[in-house]
């Protein structure tokens, strides 16, 4: 998909305007703090991954996702999930209330005890595979332009650009697969493009520079 | 009241509504027994006080001041970055790059807001900015002016879009007169935006970029 989400090259968005790095504070109501922790909690919980979890936040029309603060739009997604995944109804949303308890067994939700080694932990996606890696550092490469419906890390202005491997980071859960629920390890290589390669010559602000992503094993073709 | 007027009111949450509809959801989750009070809390105290930059301005400080520290960095930042107690969430596979007079590195995630939490915290909010996201991988020279930054010409732009699981972090040039320096003054002129790569390390006149005064 090209979801509203997909920004890179977007023009006519505006200055970026940063607040100034001494003064900015981590969050900037108390609100987010909370649907920032909750985000992380629930998501605790493994009903989702965190794929599943950016795709329930591109799925927003592009109109909703771009005059979203950030943590609407994480508001939004975390909604999203707990009622697709029926921890959650659309009548308790609307009231408020506990209209039916959710059956817990199975489920252990985080606790406050064990927030500092959970954080400390992550989690890993390197994932072991038998495939052989298709590419190796040198090669050239073009990113495919048919990509899946669903979601997918492909940014839209890589699309059937030819760029130069430059690094095998190993085997890694593929995420366009994992969004779908389906945990599959493919190859992950970092590409470098030109701004020519994606741009033409035209680049503002003069100079040329290079662009690099990691993409996965499915993503590329033969150039 | 215009149709324009109703047409917002109908779509555009305020801020009190937003708060409102966080903290009935909150309600909701632990009345459900989903999350409690204590893990969220939990939670914010970690990003709200211990994990941030400075977690990152030691990384970069060790590896000005060690470079036998650095060249582990650059090979395996995982495990130099781990050595000194930052690991986790969002930072499961951390590669450093190095910023130099002949190359400039700058991170984005144009897809979302993909940024190392160990070593930086949470994204600030210009990072996760439409407007971050869609102008650096076209125009970063532009993005670096509103930084405040300038390169000369002949500096190569080499730009990080964080597009799967990879984390980036920046080692900024250090800067010139800061040879006889101590680890915790170097890493006190270690900005966030240095280690995201839009803005360069500076020493000030008056000491540092922290108001800690460095004495060389």
């Amino acid at each position: 998909m090209r979801g509203s989400h997909d920004l890179g090259g977007l023009e006519g968005l505006g200055s970026i305007s940063p607040e100034p790095e001494s003064s900015e504070p981590v969050f900037h109501a108390e609100w987010e703090k909370r649907i920032f922790a909750l985000t992380l909690a629930v998501g605790f919980l493994g009903q989702w991954n965190l794929d599943q979890s950016r795709h329930a936040r591109e799925r927003q029309t592009p109109k909703d996702y771009l005059r979203h603060s950030y943590y609407e739009n994480w508001c939004v997604g975390l909604k999203t999930l707990l009622l697709e995944k029926g921890l959650v109804s659309q009548n308790e949303f609307n009231t408020g209330k506990m209209m039916s308890h959710v059956s817990t067994s199975g489920l252990s939700p985080m606790q406050a005890k064990d927030v500092p080694t959970i954080l400390m932990q992550g989690g890993s996606v390197e994932m072991e595979t038998d495939k052989p890696a298709g590419f190796a550092p040198g090669d050239r490469v073009r990113v495919r332009k048919e990509v899946s419906s669903g979601h997918t890390r492909v940014p839209s202005y890589l699309r059937g650009r030819v760029g130069e491997i430059k690094r095998h980071h190993g085997t890694h859960v593929f995420a366009d697969r994992n969004a779908l629920g389906c945990r599959e390890a493919e190859h992950l290589y970092s590409i470098q493009f030109s701004s020519r390669e994606i741009w033409g010559d035209g680049v503002e602000s003069g100079g040329a520079f290079a662009v690099r992503v990691d993409l996965w094993e499915p993503h590329l073709e033969n150039q | 009241m215009t149709s324009d007027d109703h047409h917002s009111h109908d779509h555009t949450e305020s801020p009190v509504d937003l708060a409102l509809q966080v903290k009935a959801l909150e309600s909701l989750l632990v009345e459900k027994g989903l999350v409690s009070e204590e893990t969220l809390d939990a939670l914010i105290e970690t990003y709200e006080h211990k994990v941030g930059p400075r977690n990152g301005a030691q990384v970069v400080a060790k590896a000005w001041a060690q470079p036998e520290f650095k060249e582990w960095l650059l090979k395996d930042a995982n495990a130099a970055i781990a050595s000194l107690g930052f690991t986790g969430r969002q930072g499961e596979h951390m590669r450093v790059v190095e910023n130099s007079a002949k190359v400039h590195n700058l991170v984005v995630c144009t897809l979302c807001s993909c940024y190392p939490w160990p070593v930086l915290g949470l994204p600030p909010v210009w990072y996760k900015s439409a407007p971050y996201r869609a102008r650096v991988v076209r125009d970063p020279r532009g993005v670096l002016v509103e930084f405040g930054t300038s390169l000369d010409d002949d500096v190569q732009i080499e730009i990080w879009d964080s597009t799967a699981e990879m984390r980036y972090l920046v080692l900024p040039e250090r800067p010139v007169g800061t040879e006889d320096w101590p680890e915790e003054e170097l890493a006190n002129i270690v900005t966030r935006n240095s280690m995201i790569g839009v803005e360069t390390v500076h020493v000030t006149e008056d000491g540092d970029n922290s108001g800690a005064k460095a004495d060389s």
